[in-house]
């Protein structure tokens, strides 16, 4: 009987495979479709301060093994996810999740994290600084170290709870940003967001993407996270939560030997949704396949 | 939702650019205006089409060639299998009390309203089919239609077929009689049948999706009451609720 279960730091998780945030929406829809308690957490929809329409679609463009979606940070705002979708989650799934708060300010960021605090059932608060379909905010935090360590102290000074910050790949050095939030504070890191991309339709001559250019995730992304989760595993000493194109059990194993302690499946819930379903239950048979008795000792196993 | 293998038992051209195919094995019931996400080829993402009809555990899907995705679906044969997520939305209400319905459809938006007749034909509603394509070439399911017993009117933008002109000018040269009105089709016609009458009704709605079941948000449209997932609180919207 192999171990699957893996950790964050202090957090336990029952296997490392986590929905990735905007991929589950608040776990009510995929609860219907099958039991998501066997999961080890869910990273939920991303939250600002203010409710958010998004942006006018067409929000998503095919691509070859993936999609470029722009949808921009719907999300109700925090104090109805605080007010009913995160008590409408506790009655579907019994263990402790992952928030993801999003925001324009160092401020909102500060604001939102402090209000999260209170509440019971997070048990990891990821701070996105990597969002590409909004201006003035997210990505832009995620891409200058100064600027990422100063969100990441701002919310660390508000919290007791495990901060994760989630990068962006857009970035020349991923590690210096890595190593900018461990610095400030950072207790993990998730990586990595989608990368900016672009289609144009070339019969009508226009973007197929209304805000013209979006967040490219799936399959095709996945050698980049694997890399960039090594190098972030390599500079640093805080578990890292892998995420981008994850799409089977041997990916699990792959990305955990870069470094990652968990890792989150993001566009491939879109097309299939039973997909973490099914690369948990594959996870015991490929680990015998690879002589691996417990994911534990796999985690970063690559220098 | 369930996620079902079907196998293709029949996939043939009916219209110019226009398709059908018959898939057994749809253990999962549908209603009229709820949709399928099929996984076609190698594509990531899988590809919505409306019900066109739902009878003893066989889907038939009418559709338009319009792509990659789609054009692949053209050219499966037979014995084919299909993993399909189904049924996803909400569809029509069918439950409204009407004596008479009309039923308009712009072109592919003609598929959903073959089920929705049949429904509501059954149920001893008087049923009006107005349809309108661009030329006569792009008709389809005519007979299937008239075989429900119901009224059928057909208006072509050049002229070859019925009204010349659009579904708004087949309507009010014919006088037609009506208490409630159910719309599939582009948006312009659906604006423009909007205009043309007060008479309550709803009407069904597209976006590019990404899931097609609820979690992604990438189809959400503004209405009078707030940003609503076309796929999951739609794709049918009561036609206060749009905003045109």
């Amino acid at each position: 009987m192999v171990d699957i279960s893996t950790s964050l730091g202090k957090v336990q998780l029952d296997n490392p495979v986590i929905p990735a945030s905007g991929t589950f929406g608040f776990g009510l829809e995929m609860a219907e479709v099958y039991d998501i308690n066997i999961l080890g957490s869910i990273s939920v929809k991303g939250t600002t301060r203010e409710a958010r329409l998004g942006n006018p679609t067409p929000r998503i463009a095919e691509c070859p093994s993936g999609l470029i979606n722009s949808v921009g940070l719907q999300n109700p705002g925090i104090d109805a996810v605080i007010s009913h979708e995160l008590p409408e989650l506790r009655k579907v799934f019994h263990k402790p999740i992952i928030a993801n708060i999003s925001g324009f300010s160092v401020d909102e960021y500060a604001h939102c994290c402090s209000l999260i605090d209170k509440e019971e059932q997070v048990e990891i608060i990821e701070v996105n600084i990597s969002c590409p379909n909004v201006h003035n905010g997210g990505m832009a935090f995620g891409t200058d170290p100064v600027a990422a360590a100063e969100v990441t102290a701002a919310v660390k000074a508000v919290t007791t709870k495990p901060v994760f910050i989630k990068l962006s790949p857009n970035v020349t050095d991923i590690a210096a940003i890595a190593k900018a939030c461990e610095a400030a504070g950072a207790d993990g890191i998730t990586l990595i967001n989608t990368l900016l991309g672009m289609r144009i339709d070339t019969r009508r001559r226009r973007p197929v993407i209304a805000n013209k250019m979006g967040g490219f995730s799936g399959r095709a992304i996945f050698p980049v996270a694997v890399r960039m989760v090594w190098q972030v595993a390599q500079a640093c000493s805080i578990p890292v939560m892998g995420c981008g194109g994850v799409s089977s059990a041997s990916d699990v194993i792959e990305m955990m030997m870069a470094g990652a302690s968990a890792v989150q499946v993001g566009a491939e819930n879109l097309r299939n949704p039973y997909a973490c379903k099914e690369i948990i239950e594959a996870l015991p048979r490929e680990m015998e396949s690879l002589g691996i008795n417990s994911l534990k000792e796999i985690i970063g196993i690559v220098k | 939702m369930e996620r079902l293998t079907l196998t293709v038992t029949d996939n043939r051209q009916i219209a110019n650019g226009i398709w059908e195919m018959k898939l057994s094995g749809c253990t999962a019931a549908c209603r009229p205006g709820q949709f399928v996400n099929l996984m076609i080829g190698d594509n990531f993402l899988r590809r919505p089409i409306s019900v066109c009809n739902w009878e003893d555990g066989i889907l038939t899907l009418a559709y338009k060639i319009v792509g990659k995705g789609t054009s692949e679906m053209a050219a499966m044969k037979p014995g084919a299998a299909i993993d399909t997520l189904v049924p996803l939305g909400n569809g029509f209400d069918t439950s409204v009390d009407c004596g008479s319905a009309l039923l308009v459809g712009g072109g592919i938006g003609t598929a959903p309203l073959y089920m929705l007749a049949r429904t509501l034909a059954a149920k001893g509603c008087k049923v009006t089919l107005v349809t309108g394509y661009r030329n006569a070439g792009e008709i389809f399911f005519a007979d299937e239609f008239k075989a429900l017993g119901i009224d059928v009117l057909v208006a072509t933008e050049d002229g070859s077929c019925g009204t010349k002109g659009f579904v708004t000018d087949a309507i009010r040269q014919n006088a037609v009689d009506y208490d409630y009105i159910y719309a599939c089709g582009p948006m312009p016609m659906m604006k423009a049948l909007c205009a043309a009458t007060d008479t309550a009704g709803e009407m069904s709605l597209e976006e590019r999706m990404g899931c097609g079941f609820g979690i992604c948000m990438g189809c959400t449209c503004k209405t009078m009451t707030g940003g609503k997932r076309i796929c999951k609180e739609g794709p049918v919207f009561k036609r206060e609720d749009i905003i045109w």
